[in-house]
């Protein structure tokens, strides 16, 4: 008798934590919908080959350069480990996780976050680290981005942050619930639609123009990290003309990346070079470029590449070439059905997601 | 340390598993530095106002205990030359330094208590009554933090104090006992007040691990959470929506406002106590039951013998009784009796009694003249119904109706509404406020609020009434369950696999239905507040 109870205990104990792990995921916000970059840091993971290069950083990243771009006119492999508003010492954890699953020979920093100090926002904080799977990585860039709000528990078991979401499930919910839908290109979020930037003003006058010293202290961590992992490092500031890039970051940037010897190129002083006419390349008036706009900065961040380091074009190789086929064939149906979306609707109605999930 | 918080589930834990692992003798000394860790949570100075009270108690209740003896030694050493008049006389003047000691210590506490509590109500009542009278000075607020369950702790340590005086309680000798009953660290903050006897039966006893107990103390605790986290939390944004614009929220919306704090402070206090009383039923440790289905009372009388029960034989015990049959009262009740006949002088004790109770009760509820007018106004409401009960048992006996189920329902809603009524000045910021308010129900018809869409307008979605409403049933089930007994008791005697479905549901609706995390105002127990 005892030793029933005893089973029927331990049965139970099992079934209440296998349900309480459906119920979690059930819970997790799916990003299917929309704020679709809220499922990218995630997507990594789906990746069945090493990158030649990673970009790390926020939106300027993952909205800006196109790896398929970067294949196709470069054969150089490339992935966007990028986020909403993703903070300095997010990418500096995220570029060691991506430094313990590969050794890319150059790593691409965009440099807008230095304008963050502290610990910012809970919604951005979950879009960058809810997708991380556990490591040590993890568990210290929850630690420096939580609010004061936040609680490391809810980031262990989301199910305590998210569980007033019964009330607005959707059928999404069920349908993604172990795997996400199929939204993006090797870390780029794909938009084909235009809003034209219009004149761009001034940025507001600021109280202190200086950096944070916990932002220099990730930089040098950077910085440290890939010399230990002898991966070039590459400072970016994407031509996007909102947020304001003040002359005065500008000159702080120069003068590290000069000091550290790191590489530094603000795109926003090469627009011309690149070709970008913020009339037709961008979808938010110059916040974020558009799948035109994208290429171009890809095309010309790769001839960069191509002529300052030594990376291979793997195009003959077969099982890269496969591999990056079919991504190019997924790239060339959003980007197809997206004008069609824009044709049919006049906008943008689902992005072109297709109802597939990342193990399709 | 919120019990909702995550850190207290985890020092909980931490606490039952370290109880369990330690010999038996050890662990009532467990608990006292987990009461005390608890403590320090609110702010380790506060350990301060904890050991003060516990030391001043413990040395007096020792005084106490020594003059007993003395006065046992020399009557024994004395007995063949002592008369029964000497023996009197001794005792006399052994008691009389007893009650200097006990009067000393309860001005002590009782100051502590009154300095923290009441001394910017009374400079704000002083400052009025200097701008009535044409002032223009005025006093300094003084910038103080009540310490964390000072009313609870403080009553429940008096009330052993007083026992000892009165030879009931045998003074306990190990300080660190005595600390362990004035600081166990559940009913700290919020009751129940207990009493001596009661709690230490078990909370100094080497408990051995009893599956039973811990399996029935986590229902309690998890029926607790479900109370406030699900229940009590999730109505209360309607509730403060409603209180805190009461030019906006008037008529119809104030019944709706009375009826969700009725549900709230339910759903929160009683929550509260059982997670409290679930959490020493862990540890082995009995605890008084603070409520008994209140809500089902027929009376404003019985109201008050099943809500926060302790609190009230606490007023009984040690404030009622001793001003009933006090010198000065008894000097009153003969001089009444004379000159204004027998009844009146029969029953002018227990009004004034009856008066000053609940003045101290609502004096002790809150520092202000919301809480003194609430209190005197059940007092004379009991009072009232005390004089109309031969009119009630004329109109049950005329009409045949005392036990009609309608009749009786009608009694629960009637009992139900006035007590809400008289928590509206729980909830108003002012007296006035609440009166014009409660004006408002009769005054202003905009009773269409409740069928046009409005009530979605509180704060609280169509989802959050679902869960309340399946929430209120379920207490409503619950407490008619109760009627036969403890729900717990019957559900053990049901198969296993349903007792356990029933606490896997009960843990998912916590953890589904909660109002908790970010979102939601992480909220303290009403009672907390106290």
């Amino acid at each position: 008798m005892k030793r029933k109870k005893r089973i029927i205990g331990i049965v139970a104990v099992l079934l209440c934590i296998a349900s309480l792990y459906l119920v979690q995921k059930l819970l997790m916000p799916k990003y299917s919908a929309d704020i679709f970059e809220g499922a990218l840091i995630e997507d990594y993971y789906n990746e069945t080959t090493e990158h030649q290069v990673v970009f790390i950083g926020d939106c300027e990243v993952y909205e800006n350069f196109s790896p398929i771009t970067l294949w196709e006119e470069y054969g150089i492999t490339s992935y966007i480990r990028g986020s909403a508003q993703q903070l300095i010492w997010q990418s500096y954890y995220l570029m060691e996780e991506t430094l313990s699953y590969e050794k890319p020979d150059v790593i691409v920093f965009n440099v807008l976050s230095m304008q963050y100090g502290e610990p910012q926002n809970e919604a951005y904080n979950r879009m960058t680290l809810d997708g991380m799977k556990w490591s040590g990585s993890k568990i210290k860039s929850i630690f420096d981005s939580m609010t004061e709000e936040e609680s490391f528990v809810e980031y262990l078991f989301p199910l305590f942050r998210y569980h007033s979401r019964w009330s607005e499930l959707t059928a999404d919910d069920v349908t993604y619930m172990f795997s996400k839908k199929r939204m993006f290109h090797s870390g780029y979020l794909m938009r084909v639609d235009k809003k034209a930037a219009g004149s761009v003003p001034e940025g507001k006058i600021l109280d202190n123009y200086q950096f944070d010293d916990s932002c220099y202290e990730y930089l040098d961590k950077m910085v440290a990290l890939c010399e230990e992992q002898d991966v070039q490092l590459v400072f970016i500031k994407a031509p996007s003309l909102y947020p304001y890039w003040y002359d005065e970051w500008e000159a702080q940037i120069e003068s590290y990346a000069k000091e550290k010897g790191v590489p530094y190129v603000n795109y926003l002083e090469e627009i011309e070079e690149i070709g970008l006419d913020f009339s037709q390349d961008t979808y938010d008036g110059g916040l974020h470029l558009n799948l035109s706009g994208a290429e171009k900065l890809t095309r010309y961040f790769g001839n960069w590449l191509k002529e300052n380091y030594d990376l291979t074009d793997y195009r003959e190789n077969e099982e890269l070439a496969k591999i990056w086929s079919e991504k190019k064939d997924f790239y060339d149906e959003m980007k197809e059905d997206q004008y069609r979306e824009l044709d049919e609707f006049g906008y943008l109605k689902s992005y072109g997601a297709r109802e597939v999930t990342n193990e399709d | 340390m919120l019990f909702t918080s995550y850190n207290f589930i985890l020092f909980l834990v931490i606490v039952f598993i370290l109880y369990y692992c330690i010999p038996k003798k050890f662990r009532w000394i467990l608990l006292l530095f987990a009461s005390y860790f608890f403590y320090a949570q609110a702010g380790v100075e506060l350990l301060l106002f904890l050991l003060s009270t516990t030391v001043s108690t413990y040395i007096v209740s020792l005084q106490l205990l020594r003059l007993s003896g003395t006065q046992k030694a020399y009557i024994a050493k004395n007995k063949t030359v002592l008369n029964k008049e000497a023996k009197k006389a001794y005792k006399s003047k052994i008691k009389k330094k007893q009650w200097k000691w006990l009067l000393a210590c309860l001005f002590f506490n009782f100051g502590v208590l009154a300095i923290f509590k009441y001394t910017n109500f009374t400079i704000a009542n002083i400052n009025s009554l200097i701008t009535a009278f044409g002032g223009t000075k005025q006093l300094n607020f003084l910038n103080l933090v009540l310490p964390m369950g000072i009313s609870f702790y403080m009553f429940q340590t008096m009330g052993y104090l007083i026992d000892v005086y009165r030879g009931t309680v045998q003074a306990e000798r190990n300080i660190g006992k005595l600390a362990l009953f004035v600081s166990f660290f559940p009913q700290l903050v919020q009751g129940p007040i207990s009493r001596y006897n009661d709690l230490s039966r078990t909370l100094f006893e080497k408990q051995a691990f009893n599956s039973s107990n811990v399996w029935f103390g986590l229902q309690r605790i998890l029926w607790g959470y479900l109370k406030k986290m699900v229940i009590a939390d999730r109505i209360l944004p309607a509730v403060n929506t409603i209180i805190n614009a009461p030019e906006d929220y008037q008529g119809a919306y104030v019944l709706a406002g009375m009826i969700f704090y009725a549900i709230e402070l339910y759903a929160d206090f009683t929550g509260g106590i059982d997670i409290v009383i679930g959490i020493g039923q862990i540890f082995g440790i009995e605890m008084t039951e603070n409520f008994n289905r209140p809500y089902f009372s027929k009376n404003i009388t019985e109201y008050w013998r099943r809500w926060h029960i302790t609190m009230g034989t606490w007023f009984k015990d040690y404030l009622f009784y001793p001003i009933s049959i006090c010198k000065p009262m008894r000097k009153l009740s003969k001089w009444s009796r004379n000159h204004l006949g027998e009844a009146v002088g029969r029953k002018l004790p227990v009004y004034i009694s009856t008066l000053v109770v609940w003045f101290v009760t609502g004096l002790w509820h809150g520092a202000s003249w919301n809480f003194i007018t609430w209190g005197v106004f059940n007092g004379v409401i009991i009072l009232l119904s005390g004089e109309c009960a031969p009119l009630y048992q004329w109109f049950h006996k005329r009409f045949r109706v005392e036990n009609k189920i309608w009749y009786s329902a009608f009694q629960i809603l009637r009992t139900f509404l006035l007590m809400s009524s008289l928590r509206l000045f729980d909830c108003y910021r002012d007296v006035k406020t609440a009166f014009s308010m409660f004006g408002t129900l009769f005054t202003k018809w905009n009773y269409e609020v409740f069928f046009n869409g409005s009530m979605l307008e509180l704060g609280i979605s169509t989802a959050d009434y679902m869960v309340l409403l399946l929430g209120v049933l379920l207490l409503l089930l619950v407490s008619l369950r109760q009627r036969k007994g403890s729900v717990r008791q019957q559900m053990a005697e049901k198969p296993i696999t349903v007792n356990l479905l029933a606490v896997y549901l009960l843990f998912m609706a916590i953890i589904i239905l909660g109002a908790y995390g970010i979102g939601y105002d992480a909220s303290q127990f009403i009672y907390n507040q106290f």
